[in-house]
């Protein structure tokens, strides 16, 4: 079985202001993590090596200090990683995202089952599963939350859709987006760490790919553009209470019984 | 499009300008020379902060420009499991007919399963000028490669120049493959959605993982394609007339193969879910154990509300996810919402905005739910609660 599980590394707080008068961008410290939905994705496919056996390698885009998060996963048990990296994939929205892992996933090899985490705590779209998936045309599924089975060729999962549940069997290659608490993810281990310390992360950047047309990446192959960013509006209509909290007390029941709540 | 161009030669401290990046993606590099890395997101704050022309944009040369007028329309993908219209469906028709209105343009809604063509005239009643039906056994359960298709050789026949989508379990996987297969952009989870005149569409959602709204536009490319949430829009009003067409359509069958095959769908138990609550408390992170959760229970329990609360609570384990408000969780609009010691993320207020009454409780008087609550109480809810429990409690007992 050849497994490959997508990650990203994520700001470690969600910090970011902006200046409501010069309207520049504020955000505190550097400190990243791995996405922590991502965590259930890589156990996932611990899961499944278990069961069949083979490798699982993992790969992120970003920084070249995105490795940080090939690391962490090879302490939980990766084999093999790889961060696609190179200014020209700056600015990149979720097209030109998924279109620069397609080339990355490509160039790296083939893969039975390609699995992604529910989405991202900075991007918060979770859209680029599903656009990888349309890229490497592949059958794909999201939403899952448990797998029933896996076997040479297949695997079966439930997909939660809401007011029902979906049993699907698909076949390989195929793309499968996992969600939060699909099974607990297992913590990475000091000694793995140690052991890996000195195993490779390969970089592959835009000259390793097949499509050497710049525009098909970053920001020239994103359609969409952000035009601007603001801090959330006020609500003009407010009223603030203030004082005792006796005081607050009796004001918030008579406000409850002026809007007729009790 | 572009890209930004950095004159190093103009820059007299290079490890002082790299600091004006808030994503750090600009690094100094071993030659001395400043980069930009692939953590930039385009927000050009070091284009802004340039006041030497330190780093420029440049806009792409021999840009083709598209055809605008050849994109017309704004379709509704009508979401539904086993033909049963999800009602985000009419809360995008309205917003639809809203912004079609403005450029003069058709609404169309584009429904795509098995044995739907009934339920397809239900949608008459809405304002729709024609709904499109695509009723064929091999649309029976949703498996993205067929319904992909489907989408797609309706994109192409009618060119819409907009597309709204739910963002369900469905229209989350398939308008991303949709997007992917026009090479087109996608925003996700949109909570304002205007027209312009030249029929771009302006799309605000919260961004980059913090207290941020971000006005997202596709200039160059057709169709652009947007999600929104349940419960985010007004829905459109069922009129007794119908009005528009239905157009029946087929695809060939061997364009509809898939690698999936359904082996089963059941139904989940009801359990009561907090959208459908008229009330509900929500606590965020200002609880300070999860015993104290019987305080915020209890206080619920007095005014008949749901229990709700912030993505910090569930990923301590304090309520369960189905519970939790937010843009990974889930979106309410009950006509109270008391909001006890939450800061208020843009995540989180994306969840519960749309609510008639926001009553929020915090300690801090510089919360960000303060911008959002129609009444802020600067206040300890350990101090507040229990007593007013009593109060109602006892007030209840008197009546």
């Amino acid at each position: 079985m050849n497994i490959l599980v997508c990650i990203k590394q994520v700001p470690a707080s969600n910090k970011v202001e902006v200046d409501p008068v010069t309207g520049v961008m504020k955000r505190d410290g550097a400190a990243s993590k791995m996405n922590p939905y991502d965590l259930f994705a890589l156990e996932s496919a611990f899961r499944v090596r278990e069961k069949l056996g083979g490798k699982v390698t993992v790969l992120t885009m970003g920084p070249n200090q995105a490795a940080g998060v090939i690391r962490e996963a090879y302490a939980m048990g990766a084999d093999e990683g790889y961060v696609l990296s190179d200014r020209k994939f700056a600015g990149a929205d979720v097209l030109a995202t998924a279109y620069t892992i397609s080339q990355g996933i490509k160039k790296i090899g083939t893969f039975d089952i390609i699995f992604c985490g529910k989405q991202t705590t900075d991007g918060d779209t979770a859209q680029v599963g599903p656009e990888v998936s349309e890229r490497l045309n592949l059958p794909s599924i999201a939403n899952v939350f448990e797998i029933d089975d896996v076997e040479a060729g297949s695997i079966t999962v439930k997909m939660d859709m809401g007011d029902s549940i979906q049993t699907a069997k698909i076949k390989f290659p195929c793309l499968i987006c996992v969600d939060k608490d699909i099974y607990t993810p297992r913590l990475p281990s000091y000694k793995r760490a140690k052991a890996t310390a000195e195993q490779e992360v390969t970089i592959l950047s835009f000259q390793d790919f097949e499509d050497q047309d710049e525009k098909h990446y970053g920001l020239s192959g994103s359609p969409t553009q952000v035009k601007k960013v603001f801090p959330p509006a006020g609500r003009a209509d407010a009223e603030r209470l203030t004082g005792s909290s006796g005081e607050l007390t009796a004001r918030l029941y008579d406000k409850l019984k002026e809007l007729k709540f009790i | 499009m572009g890209k930004l161009i950095v004159h190093n030669d103009k820059i007299a401290d290079k490890h002082e300008f790299a600091k004006k990046c808030p994503f750090s993606a600009m690094e100094v590099g071993a030659d001395g020379n400043l980069t930009i890395n692939s953590a930039c997101k385009m927000c050009r704050v070091c284009v802004r902060a340039s006041k030497n022309g330190e780093v420029e944009f440049v806009e792409d040369e021999n840009k083709v420009l598209l055809d605008k007028s050849l994109w017309k329309g704004i379709c509704v993908y009508v979401d539904h499991v086993e033909g049963k219209i999800h009602p985000v469906t009419y809360e995008l028709i309205g917003k639809a007919k809203e912004l079609a209105d403005k450029i003069s343009q058709p609404v169309y809604a584009l429904f795509i399963g098995c044995g739907i063509t009934e339920e397809a005239k239900e949608l008459l009643h809405y304002p729709v000028d024609e709904v499109i039906v695509y009723d064929m056994p091999e649309l029976k359960d949703f498996r993205v490669e067929p319904y992909t298709a489907v989408f797609e050789a309706f994109v192409k026949e009618r060119r819409p120049g907009s597309i709204l989508v739910g963002a369900t379990t469905v229209g989350r996987q398939l308008a991303p493959r949709i997007a992917a297969r026009m090479k087109t952009g996608l925003t996700a989870d949109c909570t304002v959605l205007d027209m312009e005149p030249n029929s771009d569409l302006s799309q605000i959602r919260p961004a980059f993982g913090g207290n941020i709204m971000a006005n997202i536009y596709t200039p160059n490319h057709r169709p652009q394609m947007a999600t929104v949430r349940y419960k985010i829009m007004e829905a459109a009003k069922r009129s007794e007339e119908t009005h528009g067409k239905l157009t029946e359509k087929k695809l060939p069958a061997d364009k509809l193969k898939s690698g999936i095959e359904i082996l089963a769908v059941e139904k989940k138990p009801k359990v009561k879910m907090i959208e459908q609550a008229d009330i509900i408390v929500a606590v965020g992170r200002g609880l300070k154990r999860k015993e104290d959760l019987d305080l915020i229970q209890k206080f619920a329990d007095s005014i008949g509300a749901e229990l709700a609360g912030t993505r910090p609570l569930v990923e301590a384990g304090w309520i369960d996810g189905k519970r939790q408000i937010g843009l990974s969780g889930r979106t309410v609009r009950p006509k109270l919402i008391v909001c006890l010691g939450i800061s208020g993320s843009v995540q989180f207020a994306a969840g519960m905005n749309g609510a008639d009454n926001i009553i929020a409780v915090n300690t801090d008087p510089e919360a960000p739910i303060f911008n959002i609550a129609h009444i802020a109480v600067v206040g300890d809810l350990y101090e507040i609660l229990p007593a007013l429990t009593d109060m109602i409690k006892n007030g209840k007992a008197a009546n």
